[in-house]
């Protein structure tokens, strides 16, 4: 090939190499204007609520959509609490889930029980809703609630959460539905982190003379804790987000009420029951308030979990 | 009293038994939802569910608009999300390794990866149906595929970091120049685990109802104009379910049946097609 036909061609290639990283990177920088984008818009969408109730939004639990008063502190109290209930429920039933994946369960049973916990990952939300209003609801009501009921509800200080009627739905079930939608999110991580753990360290505990639970307890999770820690805060995140199996099952009631067997609502049922039928800009844009703070919660509740879960993989860099 | 020794093979058996008892736990609910469906739906499944349109309320009829509609508004979010998605996951990949973008963008990423849907949902409501005025097939695809981006993302960067530096360096010493490296060895390499990666994808979006609530809303009828209301699946559950109608709570069921299973196939699929541990979150 000649001088200047060799120089036409490298130009060529360098060009289309220059092309093809810049579109690689524009669609990268994509991801970037994305999330500024999602900001913005709902910063923009709520600003008639922000300048009609400032702070106050925050604080007051007034829901009015006649006189137009509206207030977030019901639906973010029914968020928080629903959370709450379904990591107290998850995060042991995690571990040992992860725990018998890792360590007890024979090697061939590993890999399907691992995909049938990933399928309940799978499961849309919706249906874990129908699911739960037309049949965990009842049997809870008939079976479970009046226990709780009798049994809770006259103690001293935990009483008033378990006081009132049986009603199947409220903010005790959506927690527990909730909770069995985020095992598998936080029992796959701890699992992914637990294997990790270096055979070595695990083999001279066991030659050491410790059982099994002994090398979990004292040797893996304290290995691992900021991974576990990261696994849960990836639950907590998706247990505040989550929309159709909570709207399902809350009960949607804009009151605030000290007991879990009371109906009572979250952001996320709030924003899918009311936001097609809301009526003025000053609803609309208390509704897209609402859905701004849900998603700064969440944003920084996963990028917690995130920034975890990268210290165990740096740690493990410099330590292997 | 119990010997120290005694003691810690109590605790060990009690501890791993509970651990066992958590795994059947989990395999329960499982289990039990998985029955409910085929109980509840197996039954109202027939051929007029997959030929007829969604009725008015106490009349039978079918699920056919619902049907096409969700399959509509699914493929086009996975052809929008999809290139988006393997182009920015090959960034990460394959140039993410100086500058302050790579890192930064895998950040977001994995923080939008998880991110509550139904703000995507309202996003898409202010800066698309909003401005045209009603709500359309078209929001409702767009909203689908800002769900399909990150994990396109995310699967294509694991897998072209699985393919082997040699085999870039061997198409390199041979004078092919970086996009023929990346386009005929890496991604061609590294297909299979991205194909997985869509079809999680696909298997994600074809269940959300949350961002379609605010953009594709419903429709009762056919309608294949993307610019008009469209009905798709889950939403018509919602309705339906929540209706006090008999017949249309029956169709949500069998809707909440086909819905599940194609869901759950699509997620067998992916784990067939690529042997490797998957991510779920």
């Amino acid at each position: 090939m000649p001088t200047f036909l060799r120089e036409v061609h490298m130009k060529r290639h360098n060009l289309l190499d220059i092309v093809f990283r810049n579109i690689t990177r524009l669609s990268a920088f994509t991801v970037l204007v994305l999330l500024v984008a999602i900001m913005v818009s709902l910063i923009i969408g709520s600003l008639p609520s922000i300048k009609a109730f400032g702070f106050r939004f925050l604080t007051s639990a007034e829901w009015n959509p006649v006189t137009e008063e509206f207030g977030a502190l019901v639906p973010i109290v029914g968020t928080l609490v629903t959370s709450a209930i379904a990591l107290l429920i998850s995060i042991p039933v995690s571990f040992g889930i992860a725990l018998f994946l890792t360590e007890l369960s024979p090697r061939w049973l590993r890999r399907p029980l691992g995909i049938a916990i990933e399928l309940l990952a799978g499961i849309p939300s919706i249906i874990y809703g129908m699911w739960g209003l037309f049949v965990f609801a009842p049997l809870f009501a008939e079976y479970v609630q009046p226990w709780l009921i009798e049994k809770l509800g006259p103690l001293p200080i935990f009483g008033p959460l378990f006081q009132g009627i049986p009603m199947g739905i409220g903010v005790l079930t959506a927690g527990i539905i909730l909770a069995v939608m985020v095992i598998p999110f936080i029992a796959s991580v701890m699992r992914d982190v637990f294997e990790v753990v270096p055979t070595l360290l695990k083999e001279s505990a066991y030659g050491l003379g410790a059982t099994t639970w002994e090398v979990m307890w004292h040797i893996v999770l304290p290995y691992t804790k900021i991974g576990v820690a990261g696994g849960i805060m990836l639950g907590l995140g998706r247990a505040l987000g989550e929309t159709m199996a909570v709207t399902f099952v809350i009960g949607n009631a804009h009151e605030l009420s000290a007991s879990l067997l009371m109906p009572g609502n979250s952001i996320s049922s709030a924003l899918a029951n009311e936001f097609n039928e809301a009526v003025g800009k000053l609803y609309t844009s208390a509704l897209i308030e609402l859905g701004l703070i849900l998603f700064l919660i969440t944003f920084i509740v996963l990028s917690l979990a995130r920034y975890m879960l990268y210290m165990l993989t740096k740690r493990e860099g410099s330590t292997t | 009293m119990l010997t120290l020794y005694a003691r810690r093979r109590l605790i060990n058996a009690i501890g791993l038994g509970i651990s066992a008892l958590a795994m059947l736990f989990g395999l329960l609910w499982l289990g039990w939802i998985l029955w409910t469906l085929l109980a509840n739906g197996l039954p109202q499944l027939s051929m007029a569910v997959l030929t007829q349109m969604t009725p008015p309320p106490n009349s039978a009829g079918g699920l056919l608009n619902a049907i096409a509609g969700s399959l509509m508004m699914t493929f086009l979010a996975a052809l929008i999300g999809t290139p988006i998605g393997i182009l920015a996951g090959t960034y990460l990949a394959e140039f993410g390794q100086r500058g302050w973008l790579a890192p930064t963008t895998r950040f977001i990423n994995d923080v939008l990866l998880s991110a509550p849907s139904i703000v995507i949902g309202l996003f898409i409501y202010e800066m698309y149906v909003i401005k045209i005025g009603h709500f359309s097939g078209w929001a409702g695809a767009l909203a689908l595929s800002i769900l399909v981006i990150p994990i396109v993302i995310r699967t294509t960067e694991n897998m072209l970091r699985l393919v082997p530096n040699t085999l870039r360096e061997a198409a390199a010493a041979l004078g092919a120049p970086q996009w023929k490296v990346i386009n005929l060895v890496t991604l061609r390499a590294a297909r299979a685990g991205i194909i997985t990666g869509v079809l999680l994808a696909v298997a994600r979006i074809s269940g959300e109802t949350a961002p379609l609530l605010f953009t594709s809303l419903n429709n009762q009828f056919w309608s294949s104009d993307l610019n008009q209301p469209m009905a798709n699946l889950p939403v018509v559950i919602f309705q339906f379910a929540m209706s006090p109608y008999q017949d249309w709570q029956s169709l949500a069921w069998a809707g909440a049946l086909l819905i599940t299973f194609s869901v759950l196939s699509l997620n067998i699929m992916a784990r067939v097609l690529f042997r490797q541990k998957s991510t779920t979150y």
